[in-house]
């Protein structure tokens, strides 16, 4: 039995749960029902292939969860940062590993907020209200909406710790297929840090198709960052949708350094003026992986900026895919959008495709995007190498200045730390970043 | 009387198409329609051998199972293709010897146009090929471009003298199968022209034709086959103008390049097609396939000033498979009213030390959209492959939009590839410190677009450069708002 079909049929026992979700669920599993997975026919996924992951046999909902300790985990986190932690494992809600004790705002489950009375005003407003209803794996994960995290943050309040979401397979199932779905609201000049990762504890196949919506609210504040670095059997389809209204600031860093196949869909929606939206990534390569960045930036007030950054080294078989859109409508004058893709191939095996696109219906706007794809300079490692610098460490020291200034913008001095050392990993070098 | 700004106005408002006019000359035109009968109709009438008909049924059946395609930013009701009539010429054709000869009225048509072809073969020194309405007649310079032993003729001439060089080079580059449009134009191509430069002959004068569009309601599908032979060099001209109509024309050409080693192919095209009215009725639809290959050593580079036609759809490539080869793009794409096009260009680098530059310069104004779409590809075994991109847009008003769709794919560690796209709109501090000095707006909007696409116009041969630098500031007109 394929995918499609096991899904299809375990749709109904899901369906018995009657929550504030069940309506939508019906329709998003109707369109996925008649889109299908998408193929490389398709525009969208033309670089993409998840053949090869979905002809896997899937568990689809986990029974058991496996036990976890502190120590086995530890690793996986940004440790040494004070902060709220939602854990979830092979789908399940820890509430051991947990820390999701707030003041003044709120950190709970989406099975919480979709069954409960006191969400169901938030839950009608938000939920699934910006995600695509005409993307099939979007549509999946909504149709099998069950469990993920909500984050609601009150006017004016400022998260006093950043948030992170672990979610772990411990693959005790065989192959699992796991389908957070998350919904954050930031409410009027609020502040909130995410950071965000999923990571697999085991050879079995895992296959991710998360969604998150995010709202940010006037004045609004969020940063949201994205460590990709799973083994090799685990696969990561992502769908963020962020809408912004006016003056507010949105961003995500994206930092992938593992997976078999990791498709980033990130959408902004920008709802008002003077609104600002960073999208950064840094990509680092090796072996088969597969990264696939598709952004989109939907331009249609005026005054609004966007910037976007995204550097990528790829060495041996790996594929590297950008795929940038930046929108601007007629009315949405004095945009200021900034788009640029910046790549470095090691080996001749690896591949880069690159689409940095613009379509612009304003006259009055600035906007340009800039894509390279080249090598490290000769002349600067011949420099390091005469001040007897080896090779590999000229490499690194070369590598890590390329991809640096996306870092910059990282606002917990910790991450940037941990994000330094993952790349001086990554290089096989020591640059002597570690604290 | 003073001329006020008003009457400008109504005047620019109520400009025609100044090569909009319709001659009456019968034409021998076949029932529209498309089947395997028409084929052979065409095929025969143009006295073809036996192995070109064969050529045309290939394709015909390769297109028949074919869909259109639909992927480009362009919206247009689709051509009924079975409305077309797939062959149209002139009737009273014998073949003239000297201009005297030829229909007074057929003459008279290219007066209208500008083109006067006593003046063109004493003054600039081009052989001018004219089609119209799909076979050719009158071919000029012939003799002297013999004596260096270039070829230059139409391609149906070409079938019957030359059969083993086109059999050759025919649909080689661009096969019949190669997409929807490239394959109806190799089963039903009336005509164009076949030029072939032998090895080490710098070709002394700049070839060109010139195309139109004549008879209501025919498609016209010119095929274009371009071959220079090693170390040969050759500068191509085209240019088109077409008269108003309402109903749409189709137009799906095909040209073919070849530069053998150390050969270079320069060619350039001045595309003038009968956009459509102020409210967007009508014009001509260009689908065209272009490509050139490039052996070792090759260079080939295309420059293109794209002012006309509803719908384009155009994509001049080059396929870099020799070492050290070059390919280049220039182009300029304006568009008004309620134009669309989706250009660009595609670079294949299969060759070691290849290299490409390509310079986009899009204007759009009025209700019009316009978008780049190129590819830049770098095989694995590429080494030093370098290109360079770039793509600048610029927007007059708010109702038209500047798309670019940039797709670049590179399998190999050397490669060298820079891409850059800016779009901007002419700033009124520019036009406010023209008009300071005394000039008004409509002529600095000129001035600002060719200083936009000069780079491109530099790129022209001189005869082309002028007249394109016109044709801006026509297709503009009255885009000041």
């Amino acid at each position: 039995m394929d995918l499609k079909d096991k899904l299809v049929s375990s749709f109904a026992t899901l369906q018995e749960q009657n929550d504030a979700a069940h309506q939508i669920r019906q329709e998003a599993f109707e369109q996925f029902e008649t889109l299908g997975f998408p193929t490389k026919k398709l525009e969208a996924w033309k670089y993409t292939s998840l053949n090869s992951v979905l002809k896997t046999d899937f568990n689809l909902f986990p029974t058991s969860a496996t036990t976890l300790s502190f120590e086995d985990v530890k690793p996986y986190f940004v440790h040494e940062i004070d902060a709220y932690k939602v854990v979830f494992v092979d789908g399940v809600f820890n509430a051991e590993l947990s820390n999701i004790d707030t003041e003044g705002f709120e950190v709970t489950l989406m099975s919480k907020a979709l069954n409960d009375a006191e969400h169901k005003a938030v839950i009608e407003k938000y939920f699934n209200s910006i995600a695509k209803k005409d993307e099939s794996l979007t549509s999946l994960n909504t149709a099998f909406t069950k469990e993920g995290t909500f984050i609601h943050i009150p006017k004016s309040k400022v998260a006093d710790k950043p948030i992170q979401l672990l979610h772990f397979a411990t693959g005790t199932e065989n192959a699992l297929f796991l389908q957070p779905r998350n919904l954050v609201v930031v409410e009027e000049n609020a502040q909130v840090q995410i950071i965000e990762r999923h990571q697999s504890l085991t050879d079995n196949a895992t296959l991710t198709n998360a969604v998150t919506e995010m709202f940010v609210a006037k004045h609004a504040n969020l940063d949201y960052y994205k460590i990709q670095n799973d083994k090799l059997t685990a696969s990561l389809i992502d769908n963020t949708y962020i809408s912004q209204e006016g003056q507010s600031n949105a961003s995500v860093h994206t930092f992938s350094f593992g997976g078999k196949i990791t498709r980033n869909n990130l959408n902004y929606y920008q709802k008002g003026e003077y609104i600002d939206s960073t999208l950064k990534g840094i990509t680092i390569l090796e072996g088969k992986q597969h990264v696939d960045h598709y952004t989109l930036v939907d331009h249609v007030e005026p005054n609004c900026e966007s910037h976007q950054n995204y550097k990528g080294i790829f060495a041996e078989k790996s594929t590297g895919v950008f795929n940038g859109k930046i929108y601007v409508d007629k009315i949405a004058q004095k945009t200021n959008a900034f788009q640029q893709n910046n790549n470095i191939l090691l080996d001749d095996t690896a591949t880069i495709n690159t689409k940095p696109q613009l379509e612009i219906f304003a006259d009055d706007v600035k906007c340009s995007h800039g894509c390279t794809i080249g090598q490290l300079d000769a002349e600067a490692m011949f420099y390091l190498k005469t001040r007897g610098i080896p090779e590999k460490e000229a490499k690194g020291l070369l590598t890590y200045a390329f991809a640096n200034n996306v870092l910059e913008s990282v606002r917990i001095p910790e991450l940037q730390a941990r994000v330094n050392k993952l790349i001086a990993e990554k290089l096989g070098v020591n640059l002597g970043f570690d604290q | 009387m003073a001329y006020t700004e008003e009457e400008l106005k109504k005047e620019l408002e109520s400009k025609e198409y100044e090569y909009g006019f319709y001659t009456d000359i019968e034409s021998d035109t076949l029932p529209p329609g498309l089947n395997e009968d028409i084929v052979i109709a065409i095929s025969k009438k143009k006295g073809e051998p036996e192995w070109m008909t064969e050529w045309r049924l290939e394709a015909f059946r390769a297109w028949s199972e074919m869909t259109e395609p639909d992927w480009a930013n362009v919206h247009y009701e689709k051509p009924n293709f079975q409305n077309i009539s797939y062959y149209s010429a002139p009737n009273k054709k014998p073949k003239y010897e000297s201009l005297d000869e030829v229909d007074p009225e057929l003459l008279d048509t290219f007066k209208k146009l500008g083109i006067s072809i006593d003046e063109q073969k004493k003054l600039a020194g081009v052989a001018v090929d004219i089609v119209m309405d799909s076979v050719s007649v009158a071919t000029t310079f012939k003799k002297t471009l013999a004596e260096k032993g270039i070829i230059f003729c139409s391609i149906s001439e070409a079938i019957k003298e030359y059969p083993e060089l086109v059999k050759k080079y025919l649909g080689t580059v661009v096969p019949q199968k190669d997409n929807f449009y490239a394959a109806l134009n190799s089963a039903v191509f009336s005509d164009g022209s076949f030029c072939y430069i032998p090895k080490g002959v710098r070709c002394p004068m700049e070839l060109s034709t010139y195309f139109r569009i004549n008879q209501a309601g025919t498609g016209q599908f010119e095929r274009t086959l371009v071959v220079a032979d090693e170390g040969s060099y050759v500068s191509y001209l085209e240019g088109c103008t077409a008269p108003m109509r309402d109903e749409n024309q189709l137009h799906a050409a095909v040209v073919e390049l070849i530069a053998l080693d150390d050969a270079e192919i320069k060619y350039s095209t001045v595309q003038n097609w009968f956009p459509g009215g102020k409210d967007g009725k009508g014009g001509v639809f260009n689908f065209v396939t272009k490509r050139g290959l490039c052996e070792k050593n090759a260079k080939i580079s295309w420059t293109q000033v794209e002012t006309g036609s509803a719908v384009t759809w155009k994509y001049p490539s080059c396929v870099l498979k020799g070492d050290n080869s070059i390919g280049e793009f220039y182009s300029i794409a304006v568009t008004n009213n309620y134009q669309q096009a989706d250009t660009g260009t595609k670079m294949i680098h299969l060759g070691k030390n290849t290299r490409s530059t390509i310079i986009s310069k899009g204007i759009s104004a009025g209700k019009s959209q316009n978008s780049y779409r190129g590819l830049v590809q770098v095989n694995s075994r590429a080494e030093n492959a370098r290109n360079f991109s770039q793509c600048d847009s610029l927007l007059m008003g708010n109702e038209c939009g500047a798309h670019t769709f940039p797709y670049i794919e590179a399998k190999n560690k050397s490669a060298q590839i820079e891409h850059e796209a800016t779009t901007s709109k002419i700033g009124e501090d520019q036009i406010f410190y023209c008009n300071q000095r005394g000039i008004d707006t409509e002529k600095a909007i000129a001035l600002i677009v060719n200083g936009f696409s000069k780079e491109v116009l530099n790129k022209l041969p001189m005869e082309f450069a002028v007249e394109a630098q016109k044709l801006l500031e026509i297709s503009l007109e009255g885009s000041v708002g």
